[in-house]
């Protein structure tokens, strides 16, 4: 489980986030919802250590991740893979070598091992035979999956996940929200997925948070998410024609 | 900068980097360095033969001049401003792309000291291979100025060959060494931090590879009048 205890986020005198309470469960996909400057990917940013919060803490089960030095950071950045917006992939190397990377650096397995479970990785993500391709012959989707392969490469407790589906089609951000859910069943980790594709929510979303004007505004299940009265979640939830009439149907 | 210097995480990786950038930095200059140099000599000794007009200055003098302008300013410092526009734009260009792209805030993610990983091996290959290749500088320099005055009938091969055997000062190779040394570092790390701090997209990475290159000309100018002064008093 992850805790987040009072945080406190300001860039010079812009205030992003407001005193942040929040949990997020393992064995759960916890989404952060929020409008566009909202602070969910200062948030995430914060929580995983790219951004020094100002004040609170961050717990990874139990253990305080703000009061930590630069190396006692790293044993718990060892057990977090993120799924980047673009996937982030290591433009110099193969897919295979993108999630042998992790291993080669924090393990002292041989290279047959490393290779073995960057296959096992691959084949988990349904692309067995992309290995040996380079990041710029992938697709967009293609990309999602090896970066969710290299995040689970080394067996990760904690797996955050920024905006999984953006720039993908329907179909395949679909695939990309079955896979985070899978994944997370099966190796009962706790992730994270920042979004605002009310698809995804439904889908997958167990834990919702929701992020208004850097606070933590709302939080609920997918199930009470449609039906709250809470007026900027509603706003968010319902800003689309589609979604309108999902929550008419939903009011008959 | 701290942090370029901490531990690595592990130094198999860490020794097959500085191989893989000895190759970028120093092994895909050389033929660069190699023309630009055989070019540099050959127009030095027509220009010095063109301006020794004087019957009482001896014709060996432009071997002489050519061998002392290569070694003392033209191999370490005007080669070192040719590689700052050639691996200081790579550089500020492949490190501000994997900013831009969170390639380093994968890295960080993943617990890898990224300015240790990235920053460290390219300044230590430029450290490595910046004295070969400035003297591979010189030599090919001195070449082309043999060449050019045989071809032009300017000077006779034994006057050049007397000329830079003439006087010679081992220091001289000493002080160009420890310039090509100074000046090897600034040329990876500057445009390094530049491309580390670059935010935004490919305009500003652009920008940055740009602005670093003319940042690090005028830090070798400046270390280059610095060291001058300290080292040839």
């Amino acid at each position: 489980m992850i805790e987040v205890k009072g945080l406190n986020k300001s860039f010079g005198d812009h205030h992003v986030l407001k005193n942040i309470d929040a949990q997020f469960h393992k064995g759960q996909v916890n989404i952060i919802i929020g409008q566009s400057g909202s602070g969910k990917t200062v948030l995430t940013k914060c929580m995983v250590g790219l951004h020094e919060v100002d004040s609170g803490t961050i717990e990874y089960d139990g253990r305080d991740f703000t009061s930590m030095s630069f190396n006692e950071k790293k044993s718990i950045r060892q057990d977090i893979g993120m799924l980047f917006q673009g996937g982030a992939l290591f433009d110099s190397m193969t897919v295979e070598e993108n999630i042998m990377f992790p291993l080669s650096m924090f393990t002292d397995q041989n290279f047959k091992a490393r290779r073995d479970r960057a296959q096992f990785c691959l084949e988990r993500v349904n692309l067995s035979e992309a290995g040996k391709l380079f990041p710029s012959e992938l697709s967009g989707g293609m990309k999602k999956r090896v970066a969710i392969a290299r995040a689970i490469s080394m067996k990760p407790k904690y797996l955050f996940c920024d905006e999984p589906n953006s720039g993908l089609d329907p179909k395949t951000g679909l695939v990309i929200d079955q896979l985070i859910q899978e994944i997370t069943d099966e190796y009962e980790i706790t992730t994270i997925v920042i979004t605002h594709d009310m698809n995804s929510v439904i889908e997958i979303g167990e834990n919702i948070q929701f992020i208004y004007k850097g606070e933590k505004w709302w939080e609920g299940s997918k199930e009470e998410i449609l039906r709250t009265e809470n007026q900027e979640v509603v706003d968010f939830v319902y800003a689309s024609k589609f979604m309108k009439q999902v929550r008419a149907d939903l009011a008959k | 900068m701290g942090r370029v210097f901490r531990r690595p995480e592990k130094w198999s990786i860490y020794r097959q980097r500085i191989f893989e950038e000895v190759q970028n930095i120093g092994y895909d200059s050389i033929g660069l360095v190699a023309i630009v140099s055989t070019f540099m000599g050959a127009v030095l000794t027509i220009q010095l033969a063109y301006n020794i007009t004087s019957p009482l200055i001896p014709v060996y003098t432009v071997g002489l001049g050519v061998r002392d302008s290569l070694i003392l300013e033209f191999s370490p410092t005007i080669i070192s401003i040719i590689l700052a526009g050639k691996v200081g734009s790579s550089i500020a260009g492949e490190i501000g792309t994997m900013r831009v792209t969170d390639q380093i805030d994968a890295l960080d993610i993943m617990g890898v000291n990224s300015t240790n990983y990235l920053v460290g091996p390219k300044m230590i290959a430029a450290i490595i291979c910046n004295p070969f290749i400035v003297i591979i500088s010189i030599a090919l320099g001195i070449f082309g100025g043999y060449m050019a005055g045989v071809l032009t009938g300017e000077v006779s091969g034994n006057d050049f060959i007397y000329g830079i055997q003439y006087w010679f000062q081992p220091f001289y190779i000493t002080y160009a060494l420890m310039k090509t040394v100074v000046f090897a570092a600034i040329i990876t790390t500057v445009p390094a931090y530049f491309g580390y701090h670059t935010s935004g997209g490919a305009l500003e990475v652009g920008r940055a590879s740009t602005v670093s290159v003319v940042y690090s000309i005028v830090i070798v100018l400046t270390f280059n009048l610095i060291l001058t002064q300290m080292l040839l008093q």
